[in-house]
């Protein structure tokens, strides 16, 4: 699989920085002219990822998210989302709908969830006080192919 | 970003939401939306989505956590006019809407 494209972006994980980087995919996915579905379906995977990294993997200190975006050829886009932070003991449980250990009150617990409605493929690996990495692959149809 | 403008009524608080929301958002929208309740306690809180224009799992949380402030005080609180990329995940998080 022929890599055409690629961006990495690394940023402190402050809330304000989810639109962000919302932002960056979108302006580096217009190569690809997705539709607005597609598009949607990508910045929501990544605002919850880099979410995740913002609540959970520095719950307690402002740390580096780093989101890199490929494209690959055939319309395959692969979004990575690596944090340095406290990592996750389980990830077969993290992934479970509605497991959460953010505020019950306030977190719905379902960011990977998500992730995985809205992308085609979700890889989670961890260890715990070094961080985590999430990729996420999503193919987008004929449409969404880069111009050159 | 997010706002929220609110149309009181008569025992009713309507809340309509615009722009984006996420975790960042969602902090500032959960208080103003609090703080409104808390004043008026209304019976009905309604969240109008109509002019939401990105929302990640964060507006559940929202939503969610609105509800269980509400009915501790003894309201109710309901959904409404979500464009169809919000209503994808409202379904995916078995919220009813209108």
């Amino acid at each position: 699989m022929k890599m055409l494209n690629q961006v990495k972006i690394t940023f402190a994980s402050r809330s304000v920085n989810e639109g962000f980087a919302r932002a960056a995919l979108a302006a580096f996915l217009v190569q690809l002219d997705p539709t607005v579905p597609q598009l949607a379906d990508l910045k929501t995977a990544v605002s919850e990822a880099v979410t995740n990294c913002i609540v959970h993997a520095y719950p307690s200190c402002i740390g580096a998210i780093t989101l890199t975006a490929a494209l690959y050829e055939g319309g395959i886009v692969r979004i990575t989302v690596t944090d340095r932070g406290v990592g996750i003991p389980d990830v077969q449980q993290a992934m479970q709908p509605l497991y959460t250990t953010g505020d019950p009150e306030e977190r719905a617990g379902l960011g990977f969830a998500v992730m995985q409605n809205f992308m085609d493929k979700v890889r989670v690996s961890s260890t715990p006080g070094r961080g985590t990495r999430v990729t996420m692959t999503k193919k987008l149809d004929a449409r969404a192919r880069p111009s050159t | 970003m997010a706002r929220v403008c609110f149309v009181p009524g008569s025992g009713t608080l309507a809340a309509y939401l615009s722009g984006e929301i996420d975790h960042h958002a969602a902090q500032t929208l959960r208080n103003e939306i609090d703080a409104q309740v808390d004043d008026r306690l209304p019976e009905l809180l309604t969240l109008d989505f109509s002019g939401v224009t990105f929302m990640d799992s964060s507006g559940v949380g929202l939503i969610l956590g609105r509800g269980r402030h509400i009915r501790a005080l003894g309201g109710r609180l309901t959904v409404q006019n979500p464009p169809a990329a919000i209503r994808r995940m409202l379904d995916l998080a078995r919220i009813a809407y209108a």
